[in-house]
């Protein structure tokens, strides 16, 4: 996979599908304990994933939506943050959720229905994951003007997908927060479908990063497989934002091997030679083989990271399949900070009624 | 005592805002320099500077789901949509996302966004600025809505939403800014949970709110004339509606006319009307009765708008109608 090229929008790739380093490397990528550390954290993330579908398939999770093949977008995006930035995901970027601090119990309750699991207990200011697709946009806009307004060096970090890029509201933020310097980064997490619909049916323009463009904002692509690439090129969009010098859109460009949720069958919309063809540049194997070449990355400790992880997601399972359903009584609880005379009565008629 | 203008009070209301908070900002369209459509915010920007006072891009989505992110990371901002016409564009940033997100959030996250807009018609500026959309918003939990219908509480009820942890949406009628009247030098904060009664009286109740009130309170003059003392409720929060307040005049009276100027269908009116039926219904003596805005798009001459709009002759008739069920 390569850009698609338009002379104006760099792109960017540290390490190709093979594992071979394109180029020198950023400073953290030469650090081998820290190339292992994302790499477990794209392992966890495709093992969270196919627990989670498991549990949806055996009627234990609701509808779920898998980040197969793209876990190096949301992983690199989370990695290049401090943790005072404020991460605002969309509902595929667990990955990033779960390098940030989220629990994989949390995403679990979530994912089952129970907002509960919402309320996290690090990442108190990241923001939960966004349904709507794209309204998040404008809100990183919001966030990035109370830090700036604040005078705090801090970022907001929005991940969307490649559909939303088609929303008007994600166009007014991009316009909105290159006119006020906002500090954020956008990043676009182009796995080249939309439910059914392909890039191709979503735009007529040759890069989605070239919306920047019409922003006034910085826009550049990268391979979104690279998990080096990913997290060296948000590094640079957050330097620039903390320095003052605003926002930036980055075009991460990777697949979605999977459905688009459990309760999808991508075979009815798309070749499996299609998607057969984009394996091989998946992001999990390319860091292996990569490790392998510059670290001695071996079967061992490929098999301790597995079996660990393993474990990690059995104990968060058993906590979910383990925690008791909220009772009845907590239906109007977060509906206002104080229930208003009328929902208490509401309220109490439902729970005498029931 | 000073005499002012609702407008004067609405900017008296966001000066004090602006000094007492340093969390608070406002932001939208024409704010700035110009001061604002209906120039509430005249001056401002040069007190308190453009950060403060912030011009938004035209784009209404944006710059509510902006103000979302921003109270969600720990600021007060007050977002000024022109009218509620335009608020249209932002429905899914206030109904999908700020309604929701302490929700969306297991409680994580409080949203304290206060949203202003301009609401009514009467000003001839035809059917795409004219609209009452109040009971679109009033259909929403997880938001508060409020009507100020009087200086008091246009000077007064920002203070308090802005202290409220939930988004507060709070509708100032177009008609009303010029309206003139006088307000105590210590008016500051009130209430914004109760109904208020505006006028006594024994008869029929009146219920109305915004610049109908006012319509309101004229067909009480008009009836007071044939010795029928109507009693005036403005209901000043539509979400949630006061109803204690509502049955209990409606009890004294045994009659009730709502006064909404929103289309009839799905109206807060007929909200209103509902809840008198649910809970007070043995205490009439005569069904409810509603008036609302002709079920046309709003007219641009002056002529054909009155004819569409409430106006104090229709309540007396309706008034009379009541009375006349009596019989
Ligand atoms: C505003 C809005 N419209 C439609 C939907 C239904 N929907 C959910 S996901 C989705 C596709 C999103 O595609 P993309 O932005 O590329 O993200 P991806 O699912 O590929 O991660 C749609 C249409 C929605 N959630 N929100
Ligand atoms: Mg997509």
């Amino acid at each position: 996979m390569t850009g698609t090229g338009s002379p104006s929008i760099p792109f960017t790739r540290c390490i190709g599908p093979d594992g071979a380093a394109v180029g020198d490397l950023p400073d953290f990528a030469r650090n081998p304990a820290e190339l292992v550390r994302l790499y477990r954290a794209l392992v966890l993330t495709r093992s969270f994933d196919a627990k989670a579908v498991a549990l949806q398939r055996t009627g234990r999770l609701g509808t779920f939506a898998s980040s197969l093949g793209q876990e190096a977008v949301s992983v690199g995006a989370a990695a290049a943050m401090r943790p005072e930035d404020v991460f605002l995901p969309s509902f595929r970027e667990q990955g990033g959720q779960l390098w940030r601090g989220v629990t994989p119990l949390e995403l679990l309750l979530y994912w089952g229905g129970d907002e509960r699991g919402s309320d996290f207990k690090a990442a108190r200011e990241d923001f939960p994951v966004c349904v709507p697709v794209g309204s998040h946009a404008p809100h990183a806009v919001g966030v990035a003007m109370a830090f700036k307004l604040r005078r705090e060096k801090r970022v907001a970090v929005c991940v969307l997908g490649d559909g939303a890029t088609s929303k008007g509201d994600v166009a007014e933020a991009l316009n909105m927060a290159g006119v006020w310097k906002a500090p954020s980064v956008f990043v676009i997490n182009n796995n080249r479908w939309a439910i059914s619909v392909p890039v191709a049916r979503q735009t007529a323009a040759a890069t989605l990063a070239q919306k920047a463009v019409a922003a006034g904002i910085p826009g550049e692509q990268v391979d979104g497989n690279d998990v080096v690439a990913v997290r060296a090129v948000v590094e640079r969009a957050l330097a620039r934002a903390r320095a003052g010098d605003g926002p930036s859109l980055i075009e991460a460009l990777t697949y979605r091997l999977g459905d688009h949720t459990t309760a999808d069958d991508a075979s009815r919309y798309r070749d499996d030679a299609e998607v057969s063809a984009h394996w091989p540049e998946e992001p999990i194997a390319r860091l292996r083989h990569h490790l392998a070449t510059v670290a001695g990355w071996d079967k061992a400790q490929e098999e301790r990271v597995l079996e660990e992880t393993a474990a990690l997601l059995e104990r968060a399972a058993e906590a979910y399949l383990a925690t008791a359903p909220q009772p009845a009584a907590t239906v109007f609880d977060f509906t206002y900070a104080a229930l208003p005379a009328e929902l208490a009565a509401q309220r109490r008629q439902a729970l005498e009624g029931s | 005592m000073t005499t002012t203008t609702y407008r004067e009070a609405v900017r008296t209301a966001l000066r004090e805002a602006l000094t007492r908070d340093s969390r608070t900002f406002l932001m939208g369209e024409d704010v700035g320099r110009y001061g604002g459509t209906y120039a509430c915010s005249k001056g401002l920007i040069d007190e308190f500077g453009p950060e403060r006072v912030r011009d938004a891009p035209l784009s209404e989505s944006a710059f509510v789901g902006a103000g979302i992110g921003a109270a969600m990371a720990g600021m007060r901002p007050i977002v000024e949509i022109m009218t509620v016409n335009f608020s249209l564009l932002a429905l899914d940033q206030i109904v999908n996302n700020a309604a929701t997100l302490r929700h969306m959030s297991g409680g994580q996250f409080s949203v304290p966004l206060v949203i202003r807009m301009a609401t009514g018609a009467g000003r001839q500026v035809a059917a795409q600025h004219s609209h009452s959309l109040e009971c679109w918003y009033a259909h929403i939990p997880g938001i508060r809505v409020l009507a100020p219908g009087t200086l008091e509480d246009a000077r007064g009820m920002l203070w308090t939403a802005l202290q409220d942890p939930d988004p507060v949406v709070i509708f100032e009628h177009a008609a009303l800014y010029n309206m003139e009247g006088e307000l105590p030098d210590t008016a500051g904060p009130v209430d914004i949970e109760r109904a208020a009664v505006r006028r006594p009286g024994r008869d029929v109740t009146l219920i109305a709110f915004g610049a109908n009130l006012h319509k309101a309170m004229e067909a009480a003059r008009l009836l007071a004339a044939e010795k029928i003392e109507a009693e005036v409720i403005d209901l000043r929060s539509l979400r949630p509606l006061d109803d204690a307040t509502i049955m209990a005049s409606v009890r004294k009276t045994r009659r009730a006319v709502v006064i909404d100027e929103a289309w009839r269908t799905g109206s807060l009116a007929a909200e209103v009307s509902a809840r008198v039926m649910e809970q007070a219904f043995y205490d009439l003596d005569a069904p409810v009765g509603r008036v609302c805005t002709e079920e046309v798009p709003i007219p641009y001459p002056k002529h054909l708008e009155d004819a569409a709009l409430p106006q104090p002759e229709k309540i007396v008739a309706a008034v009379k109608a009541q009375l006349g069920a009596r019989a």
